[in-house]
């Protein structure tokens, strides 16, 4: 019964999200049958579809596994987009200007400097939370804005690729490009697997029980000699560099190079991704392989229906807000949820 | 004329508790009514259903005849109620004229006036012989003053009907004597007083009449004049008993604890323990008497390495446990109960299985290393669940679904099952209902009859008499004197409390 | 605080050896400094009336972002500033109303609350974006007759557009209402303790209702403000932060109206003097570190006062009656 539960309230946000979406096409004259048909279709109806779709699950798995270890912290991470940033950026240098070393060991070095600059990142956030108790719902959102505006710096000058009009770093060398296998993307699978541990570090080890000890109860946790600083610490680092890893992949494995075009919606779409799958890290794979498929295909939806992919924007926040607020709880009352996620209050 | 106050058949149920079960209850003009019962009867639900705080499921309230609906405060004041609240209904903040004139300001345009406000504040407190400061800051000022604050704010809007939820808990035995007395004014005035209390002997000093709960229902109605302490108690507890532990004489063996000259401060950065030293044998409970606020959780909190010591130190056989490391001190030996256990003891969405190791989940057997030994955990869980009587459909449910009193043992469970040296129990019982009462009681005594030191924190006198070999008392963050348990006399020791006699 | 009243001095300071040495410039810079941090101080009056009532309010660039929208498209189709002025006002109101029934009715977690209405603003706004649009002009600057002729003082504080005006105004209105009047002391009861203002009669829901609503379109204004009076376009994400920043300014003013216009001009200040220098060249800093400091001052300021000051005791709590 509770199994149940846990699916079918995110279950019924999709529904009346997609409902309300195809409500705003019809006021824009478009289709919204053609334009949901050619969505899944493209998105899930061939197998040139499905690999698109899990590349870009990819990043979205990473980055909701960034959210949601911070949130069974007690921690609201939003700052993934800024963490990606950091890590796409840092393994964009490591691809192009490290040189002459084979895949073997330039490949995860890159990876590495991914991670590394994304910890970076959200340590910063962290350590200002533990020290100095500033919020890091603020710390992390001006960390966004930070980054990409370094990172637009470091594309239109010293990262950039000479005698290029656009402002984009040169392309990483194929020592650092992540291979795909069979035609997937290895990076998803490492997403995927990456899931699967942190479901088993909160399950069973005595590391996930004093972040999740933290993330519940501070009190307490002092009480049981848990280091509240140190959980704040380690699961700050522990989002960004996770972040870091999404951002390393998507440049390492898909994009190539670093452009300040980067797409850091992905980190929002993370967010979304941790509060839809109730701060689950397995629920999370589901959860990026749908919204992965509709940013995948939303550019076919525009071609066939004349709609803007920005529906998808709105389709996801309007998710969010049903699966946050108890609204479909108070509705249907057998499908309440006793377990509201928490993000630990402010300024504490 | 009618009743002040009439109450007929009043429900009130929380998801698995019956809060109460059809009360009736009147109080007519000047008439001084005690609501007597243990902790968890519904006295404070009924009262509160009174002033619109609670929404009774069914039944009716009227005040002076008139029927006022459910959950409406402003109805039941606009009717000449006034209640002062057991937790102070105080902005900490603010000052005592703000608090006073909060919700009915009296004003110049659409501005406050101060000026009339604060000559209000003073008429008042001259009126009724209650002294203020109308400027001070409340969260500056000390308990027995802030509940001045309460009493003159309940009284300013002409109060026909005064209710008071257990008024006396926190103050000295002289304050209260100051307390009964304006109670005694006021009810020859012909304000109606609803007086809540689980004190007998206040009961017997004041009450015209008293109306006894257990369980949520009307145990018996009484005046005092037809009944004395004993009966009261019967009808309060429902047997005939006076909670009286069954012990042994304590085998008294070497020191275990020692608190050496310790001193700390309360949250205000203001001296609350004052140099406080004590020797603690093992095999004894040692209670620590004292009025609220002098001290006791500041000291209780130091002890257990929760609170910075900012002189002194606490020694377990010989050795010096480290200041500001709950954990490092418990496992030296220190088992703690404690007095919040809402926000220390327990997590509330965690499974009873988890809260029973919350302090020892990374040690073997629970833990190899780094991976949680889920076997260990059920296994641990079970058995304590079945020792210590902890009323639960399952293991795995969580601890913020349990009632009051089996939270409290699954606490007791987990400080008591690690065969430690020394136990420190805060306030072990409050909130709690008799049943589990007595016995986390006869859990500290057998405790202590394993050889274990006890140091008990109480703010029941009774408790602490009844359970204690030695009794320190504290007053003002220092300890007045310790007294052998069985010659302890009760009058003394609340002289000693308020820090009159040595 | 004595790191307050530092940093005033030297600001006061500072502007007047500017003065002295280069009087047109400085005036120039001060009047910019108000106008970058105007808004700022506004969209801080938003936090501080939420938060004071104990309501935690991180929705506040989710608020500017929509009413500025709204205002700007409802201008721009009807030809009318006034029009748009009012029904970005009333968006703000809706979005603090949709705060409110998050918050307090549903008693969800704050922060959420808060994040959700941004994040279903940056999705409404940018489904509904078209560009192109334009407004035939934005509200006329206002020259207050007599007073605009001091010299500094006169186009520094007197020379703006009646937006200006009307946020400083109410500036002082709500610092005024929140220390004086009856609602402000029940409002602050609400956010210190609420049971304490529950028991005294006074309803905690009905004032959150009240006072996150008024909130919301005092945020709409901050809103309008900014479209109509000061940049004239919109664009997606439009807010460009201002209401995180503004959370920091309200911590750093310690929820004082005053306090936090007093913030915001020091941090309008701080990138008023940072444009002129690169104007005239005296230094040479790329432009994304310019972009920047906004966003790198609102964290230093953030850690510099967090922790050492006292936010309202209720905040981020929902009030449950029967626990009083």
């Amino acid at each position: 019964m509770k199994y149940l539960r846990s699916w079918l309230l995110p279950a019924i946000a999709l529904l009346v999200a997609f409902a309300v979406g195809a409500l705003m096409m019809k006021i824009q004259g478009a289709n919204p049958f053609i334009a949901y048909k050619s969505l899944f279709t493209s998105a899930f109806g061939s197998s040139a579809g499905i690999a698109k779709t899990l590349g870009k699950a990819t990043p979205l798995i990473i980055s909701g596994l960034a959210v949601t270890i911070c949130l069974r912290a007690g921690l609201f991470n939003i700052g993934v987009q800024g963490q990606l940033l950091a890590g796409a950026l840092a393994s964009a240098w490591a691809g192009y200007a490290i040189k002459g070393l084979p895949t073997i060991i330039h490949l995860p070095l890159a990876l590495l400097f991914g991670v590394f600059f994304g910890a970076l990142t959200g340590i910063i956030a962290g350590a200002l939370k533990a020290f100095r108790g500033v919020h890091e719902v603020i710390t992390t959102i001006m960390l966004n804005s930070i980054v990409l505006q370094l990172g637009e710096y470091l594309a239109y000058g010293p990262f950039k690729e000479p005698g290029q009009q656009l402002a984009r770093t040169p392309e990483v060398l194929n020592s650092a490009k992540i291979p795909q296998i069979f035609g997937m993307p290895l990076g998803f699978f490492l997403g995927v697997a990456l899931a699967v541990i942190a479901w088993w570090v909160f399950k069973t080890t005595t590391s996930g029980f004093r972040m999740e000890t933290v993330g519940r109860n501070k009190s307490a946790a002092w009480y049981a000699g848990i280091s509240v600083k140190r959980s704040i610490l380690i699961s700050m680092f522990v989002g960004g560099a996770l972040a870091g890893l999404g951002g390393a992949i998507e440049t390492l494995g898909v994009v190539g190079r670093y452009e300040p075009a980067f797409n850091g919606g992905i980190g929002f779409d993370g967010i979304t991704i941790a509060l839809l799958g109730r701060a689950n890290p397995l629920a999370v794979i589901p959860g990026s392989i749908l919204f992965g498929g509709m940013r995948g295909a939303g550019a076919s939806m525009q071609f066939t229906a004349g709609v803007s992919p920005d529906i998808i924007d709105l389709i996801l926040a309007i998710v969010l807000f049903l699966v946050t607020a108890p609204l479909i709880g108070k509705m249907i009352k057998s499908i309440r949820d006793t377990e509201q996620i928490t993000t630990g209050g402010w300024g504490n | 004329m009618s009743a002040l106050l009439e109450l007929t058949n009043i429900t009130k149920t929380y998801p698995g508790v019956i809060a109460n079960e059809n009360i009736s209850l009147s109080v007519t003009k000047g008439e001084i009514v005690a609501l007597l019962g243990e902790n968890g009867a519904g006295k404070s639900t009924l009262v509160k259903a009174v002033f619109g705080l609670v929404r009774p499921d069914s039944g009716e309230i009227r005040i002076k005849g008139d029927l006022i609906s459910a959950g409406d405060t402003a109805a039941a004041i606009e009717h000449g109620v006034g209640m002062v609240h057991q937790h102070f209904q105080l902005v900490p903040v603010m000052s005592v004229t703000e608090n006073i004139i909060l919700g009915d300001e009296p004003r110049k345009g659409i501005f406050i006036d101060k000026k009339k406000a604060r000559e209000e504040v003073v008429a008042l407190s001259k009126r009724y012989g209650l002294e203020v400061d109308p400027d001070a800051i409340v969260e500056d000022l000390p308990v027995g003053m802030q509940q001045r604050i309460e009493i003159l704010k309940a009284l300013r809007k002409d109060v026909d009907l005064l209710i008071l939820d257990e008024p006396t808990a926190v103050l000295t035995p002289q304050e209260i004597e100051e307390l009964l007395g304006v109670i005694k004014n006021l009810a020859s005035a012909g304000v109606g007083v609803l007086f809540i209390t689980h004190k007998l002997r206040e009961v017997m000093a004041v009450a015209d009449r008293v109306v006894v709960l257990r369980n949520g229902k009307t145990a018996g109605a009484t005046t005092p004049k037809e009944t004395n302490e004993e009966g009261l108690a019967q009808l309060m507890v429902g047997r005939n008993v006076v909670l009286q532990v069954d012990k042994s004489d304590a085998v008294k063996q070497g020191i275990v604890l020692s608190i050496r000259d310790l001193q700390a401060n309360d949250d205000r950065k203001h001296t609350a323990v004052d140099g406080f030293s004590l020797d603690v044998h093992a095999g004894e409970i040692m209670g620590i008497a004292g009025v609220e606020g002098n001290g006791q959780r500041e000291l209780v909190e130091a002890i257990c390495g929760m609170r910075p010591r900012l002189m002194g130190s606490v020694l377990v056989d010989g050795l010096e446990t480290p200041d500001m490391q709950p954990h490092k001190v418990h496992r030296m030996g220190i088992s703690h109960i404690p007095e919040d256990r809402e926000k220390h003891g327990l997590v509330a969405s965690y499974s009873i299985e988890d809260n029973l190791v919350l302090n020892q989940f990374d040690q073997p057997p629970f833990a190899n290393g780094w991976i949680r030994n889920s076997n260990a955990l059920e296994q641990n869980a079970n058995t304590l669940v079945e020792e210590f009587d902890i009323r639960t459909p399952s293991i795995k449910t969580t601890a913020g679904a349990l009632s009051g009193g089996n939270k409290q043992k699954v606490v007791v469970a987990r400080e008591l099952s690690q065969n430690t040296k020394v136990v420190v129990a805060a306030q072990p019982t409050r909130g709690v209902d008799v049943g589990s009462i007595e016995f986390i009681h006869k859990q500290l005594v057998s405790a202590r009859d394993h050889g274990a030191a006890v140091l008990l924190v109480s703010a029941e006198l009774d408790e602490i008499l009844s359970l204690s070999d030695r009794i320190a008392v504290m007053f003002g963050g220092k300890i007045v004197a310790i007294l052998d348990g069985k010659d302890a006399d009760r009058a003394k020791i609340g002289r000693m409390m308020a820090g009159l006699a040595s | 605080m004595r790191s307050r009243w530092l940093m005033f001095a030297i600001t006061f300071i500072a502007i007047l050896y500017f003065y002295m040495r280069d009087s047109l410039v400085t005036t120039s810079v001060i009047g910019t400094a108000i106008t970058f941090g105007l808004p700022l101080a506004m969209a801080a009056m938003v936090g501080i009336m939420c938060e004071r009532t104990g309501i935690v309010n991180i929705g506040i660039e989710g608020t500017l972002l929509v009413s500025s929208f709204v205002g700007f498209f409802t201008a721009s189709a009807s030809g009318n500033l006034i029009l748009g002025l009012i029904s970005a006002v009333a968006m703000g109101a809706i979005s603090g109303l949709l705060l409110s029934l998050l918050a307090v009715t549903w008693k969800m977690d704050q922060i959420i609350a808060g994040t959700i209405i941004n994040i279903l603003a940056t999705g409404l706004t940018s489904f509904f974006y078209k560009q192109g649009h334009t407004i035939p002009s934005t509200f006329p600057e206002v020259d207050i007759p007599g007073l605009s002729s001091i010299p500094f003082f006169g186009p520094v504080l007197f020379m703006h557009g009646p937006l200006t005006y009307a946020g400083i105004i109410l500036i002082f209105v709500l610092w005024v209402a929140l220390y004086k009047t009856p609602w402000g002391l029940r409002s602050r009861a609400v956010g210190e303790h609420p049971s304490s203002a529950d028991t005294a009669g006074v309803s905690v829901i009905k004032l959150r209702y009240l006072n996150v609503a008024i909130a919301g379109a005092f945020g709409g204004l901050a809103g309008a403000y900014l479209t109509l009076e000061l940049v004239g376009s919109w664009d997606r994400g439009f807010s460009a932060g201002k209401g995180f920043t503004a959370l920091a300014l309200m911590i750093f003013g310690r929820w004082n109206p005053i306090g936090a216009l007093g913030a915001a001009i020091f941090f309008g200040t701080a990138q008023a003097v940072t444009n002129q220098l690169m104007i005239t060249q005296v230094v040479t800093i790329p432009q994304q570190f310019t972009n920047m400091l906004p966003y790198v001052l609102t964290i230093l300021i953030l850690a510099i006062s967090a922790g050492k000051v006292r936010a309202p005791a209720a905040e981020g709590q929902p009030y449950e009656k029967e626990q009083a």
